[in-house]
């Protein structure tokens, strides 16, 4: 414990002397970095420390402030969600040493200063265990986040994202900050420790709370219809940003929701419902709105909303059966527990190879790219694996948890009763339909990216990326493949963790605990076959190869590579054939009907159903109603003052008369 | 285990790309044609794998992968599938996600292989066939969520084995509308008409074929032999949902397998012969009416 608030130390200091070397942009680099990369090494070290024996340490010291005391504790569950916090914030600093030194004219130091305290910050939020506390970090978090999206706010597009981001994120806050009170109320106290009381709560106080709760945590992790702000925010930031938010900083939200849930009395059927019916929404929808973006990050984003779906499907079955059928709810809570580290691993992956498609090939449009994998081999090779573990492809770690996830739905339709059997059978088909749609996604990113032959410029000229920046990736891409062929290395922490939250399905445990060398000598001999095969077709025919023709064009002589498949060529047969009008993109131009045609505009847009029709409009009528409060918006200090004053005699003579 | 090993494999190499020239000499037939042998496929094969590669320019391993996968996975695939009474080799609680998944990989190397040529005419191909797939999977899953409710078994094996036998008794309708749904999806899966035409003379209509127009020699050859087997593979389940019998000795259930398989091919080529071929937009419908076919199936279980 005390070497983790170390670890912490020297993040901060680091940051803040990153800023203080100003005009030294690489000696702020190296101290940043560095300092972020070393703070990040030592809290892995520790979480793996801690989950590996298994023991809770704790650490309590009392302030000045009335309920604040800096307690904190880690424990299994803690310690788990610490490893993706500090393993992207180590090799986002390494790969980001990398990717910023590219951009001259900008100093590094206030990048780091953020980057550090996001860091500490999302370990602080993690290992609270005090409520304030909790909420401080929680805010220092979403501050530094901030921050690191509008990192190159000179661009419109990236303001406007960060402010969406700001919003979002805010109001969350002030969602969980009234659930806080509420507790705090409840239980008399906001430390952890007098939270047991919060077991005695009458029902509708605690629905309050779970809706509160899933609220406030939902618009951190990207629940469904919340999920705005991620496909705002993630392409805005610098690549390793991205990967640290939505590879750990969404994971804290969702380490919120768990830990509170554990807090509440045992949960009506319905927040598991609820929790199950938002999740599978934001599935379906992340994954239908990823297939038509062109941005590659931002397809990435909507992916993150779907994943992060996936996770709440599964923590829903799982509060659902916790006390009605203890093997069910060790499934669900195994599978997305599971997800969460592969989401963790496979998603930095893939945000870090699209940064380094965007260095090497500057554009972060896939219709500008194309004929990476030629020029830019190793990038190529970590983003295919990238894309075979989110798509939960064998032999990559990804089919891991959606193994899991199924198989904890089969089971739940074919233990329920009758009717009671119809819902998770008929998700069971819904999560196929979201796997198809995913391996529509990725193999369209693959294949339109680095396949064929450049679509851009620029993409003619792409190179390779640095060290600094392959080697994160090269980590990541070992420990996706590892997690497939070794899934005991994943389900390790992964069994720890769910045998202290729910330790009366010790017997499923010890079942699921046989699985993995199914799955994972499955994996293996899978890998070794596709290389034997790989191999015998060299052996029997070395001289067979002739390279030097183009591509077949059907008798076509003269292809240009504009003729190549474009994104949304690809996925439009998907849009026309089966997503109702409002999920399509906006199309307009591009018919030529004269005879001769002139020049043609056409533009393909797909913007956020949710966003466009839902919260913009919302946000404009009530800043319409609220053009009125304006008046008290002086602009004169000396008024402000006199509010501040007035409101705290208003409140001082509300508590005089309550005595 | 090993001698179940034998059988299989010796079905699933000797078995698949006959039911290729079986469903040829059907379609000649109808068609008044003399055909090709029965056994043209074989030499087909031979001739592929004899044969030189030409490789496009463009193209990187991406390209050479999709053959290797495309012909491992299947074979793997195969291995969880029980042909008949003959049970399978590899087994295990919950495989059927494997399975599926495996078949999913090879889509996915096809598809990106086929992108990697940079030809207009194989993205379509790629992006035709991903999007098909994501309405095949859901009738896939709702067929085996069907046979998982009957029998409570979650492994392959399981769900086509003696359980099945008696679910006959008490779940017929349901499970004569989940034949017929995985009888379309061995359709789909294997371009086949109605869904598509791997011998039209236009790149244009194709869907799985015009995927592969740039692999020659070998690595053609793979791609050929990896769907013959694909094609055994969906059709031994359908095959397996009719006939859930065994006769006992490994020999005679063997041949009681081939023997319904090979009525299948026959089956097919009717079907391709009577059936036009439908134009592309109306296939997602018809994939569609399919999955809610066996979603259908689902609640006349349930009930």
């Amino acid at each position: 414990m005390q070497l983790l608030i170390v670890s912490w130390l020297l993040l901060l200091t680091g940051g803040i002397l990153a800023p203080a070397l100003g005009r030294r942009p690489l000696a702020a680099t190296l101290v940043g970095s560095g300092s972020a990369a070393l703070g990040s090494l030592a809290g892995l070290a520790i979480a793996v420390g801690a989950l590996a024996n298994g023991q809770t340490t704790g650490l309590a010291l009392a302030t000045t402030i009335p309920g604040l005391t800096l307690s904190l504790r880690l424990d299994p569950l803690a310690a788990f969600f610490l490893l993706p916090v500090h393993l992207l914030g180590l090799l986002g600093a390494i790969y980001g040493g990398g990717y910023l030194r590219g951009r001259e004219g900008r100093l590094p130091g206030l990048h780091w200063l953020f980057y550090n305290l996001l860091v500490a910050s999302m370990s602080v939020v993690i290992t609270a265990a005090n409520a304030l506390l909790f909420l401080f970090a929680w805010e220092g978090m979403s501050l530094a986040s901030f921050f690191l999206v509008i990192t190159e706010h000179q661009e419109p597009a990236n303001a406007r994202a960060g402010l969406i981001y700001l919003l979002a994120t805010h109001l969350g806050a002030a969602l969980l900050l009234g659930g806080f009170l509420t507790i705090g109320a409840f239980a008399g106290g906001f430390d952890f420790s007098a939270f047991a009381a919060l077991s005695h709560l009458p029902g509708p106080t605690a629905s309050l709370l779970f809706i509160l709760l899933l609220l406030g945590f939902g618009s951190k992790a990207g629940l469904f219809p919340f999920h705005v702000w991620l496909p705002e925010a993630h392409p805005a930031a610098p690549s390793h940003v991205s990967a640290l938010m939505s590879g750990a900083m969404v994971k804290t939200a969702l380490y919120g929701l768990v830990r509170f849930l554990l807090f509440l009395p045992s949960a009506p059927g319905w927040w598991g419902g609820t929790l199950m019916a938002l999740g599978l929404a934001g599935a379906l929808f992340g994954i239908a709105m990823s297939a038509f973006q062109s941005d590659v990050k931002r397809g990435l984003a909507y992916s993150t909303v779907e994943n992060v779906g996936l996770i709440l499907l599964a923590l829903g079955l799982w509060l659902f059966c916790r006390g009605r059928y203890p093997q069910l709810a060790a499934l669900a809570l195994i599978g997305a527990l599971t997800h969460i580290l592969n989401h963790a691993l496979f998603k930095g992956l893939l945000f870090l190879g699209a940064g380094s498609l965007l260095h090497g090939a500057g554009s972060r449009n896939l219709n500008r790219l194309g004929g990476l994998m030629r020029r830019m081999p190793a990038t190529g090779l970590c983003l295919v694996i990238g894309a075979l573990a989110v798509t939960a492809l064998p032999p990559a770690n990804g089919l891991l948890g959606e193994w899991f996830i199924y198989r904890g739905f089969l089971e739940a339709g074919v233990r329920l009763k009758g009717l009671a059997a119809f819902f998770p059978l008929v998700i069971v088909g819904l999560l196929a339909l979201v796997g198809g749609l995913a391996l529509l996604v990725f193999s369209r990113l693959i294949g339109i990216a680095l396949g064929g032959e450049p679509r851009g410029s620029r993409a003619d000229l792409a190179h390779e990326s640095g060290a600094l920046m392959l080697v994160p990736m090269f980590v990541l891409a070992g420990l996706c493949l590892a997690g497939g062929l070794a899934p005991s290395l994943l389900l390790g922490p992964v069994l720890r963790v769910a045998k202290a939250i729910e330790p009366p399905a010790a017997p499923l445990l010890a079942q699921a605990g046989l699985l993995p060398l199914w799955l994972g000598g499955l994996a293996q001999g899978l890998a070794l076959l596709l290389v034997l095969t790989a191999l015998l077709g060299r052996w029997r025919k070395p001289r067979a190869v002739t390279p030097a023709v183009p591509t077949w064009g059907c008798g076509y002589l003269f292809p240009t590579r504009r003729m190549a498949y474009s994104a949304e060529g690809f996925s439009e047969l998907a849009g026309v054939s089966f997503f109702c009008d409002c999920l399509r993109p906006r199309i307009e131009g591009g018919r030529s009907m004269r005879l001769f045609p002139g020049r043609e505009v056409f533009r393909h847009q797909a913007p956020d159903l949710v966003l466009e029709a839902g919260f913009l409009p919302l946000f404009a009528w009530v800043a319409a109603r609220c053009t009125r409060l304006r008046r008290l918006q002086s602009g004169l200090v000396h008024i402000y003052v006199f509010y501040i004053f007035s409101v705290i005699v208003a409140l001082l003579g509300w508590v005089a008369i309550r005595l | 285990m090993l001698i179940r090993l034998f059988w299989h494999l010796a079905l699933l190499l000797g078995l698949s790309p006959l039911l290729l020239g079986v469903i040829a000499k059907t379609k000649a037939g109808f068609a008044g044609r003399k055909g090709p042998p029965l056994l043209q496929p074989y030499y087909d094969l031979a001739r592929l794998f004899r044969k030189d590669m030409v490789i496009s320019r463009t193209t990187t391993w991406l390209f050479r992968a999709g053959p290797v996968v495309g012909i491992t996975a299947p074979l793997v695939a195969c291995l969880f599938v029980p042909f008949g009474a003959i049970g399978a080799p590899l087994g295990f609680d919950g495989d059927l996600i494997f399975v599926i998944y495996l078949l999913g990989l090879s889509r996915f190397c096809t598809a990106v292989a086929a992108l990697d040529t940079g030809s207009a005419f194989e993205g379509m191909g790629a992006a035709r066939e991903v999007t098909f797939a994501c309405l095949v999977e859901p009738t896939v899953f709702f067929v085996l969520i069907v046979l998982v409710r009957l029998t409570g078994s979650f492994s392959l094996g399981g769900l086509f084995g003696p359980a099945l036998a008696t679910g006959w008794h008490t779940a017929a309708p349901s499970l004569m509308l989940a034949i017929f749904c995985m009888l379309v999806v061995t359709l789909v899966e294997n371009c086949r008409i109605p869904f598509d035409d791997p011998t039209t003379h236009l790149e244009l209509t194709m869907i799985h074929e015009v995927m592969v127009l740039d692999h020659s020699g070998p690595d053609f050859g793979m791609i050929l032999y990896g769907a013959a087997m694909k094609l055994l593979l969906l059709g031994a389940m359908t095959v397996g949902l009719a006939l859930p019998v065994s006769l006992g000795s490994a020999p005679l259930d063997a041949a009681v397998f081939a023997l319904a398989m090979l009525i299948l091919a026959v089956l097919i080529g009717v079907v391709e012969s009577v059936i036009a071929r439908l134009p592309l937009l109306k296939v997602p419908q018809l994939l569609i009416g399919t999955s809610l076919l066996s979603f259908f199936a689902l609640i006349l279980l349930l009930r």
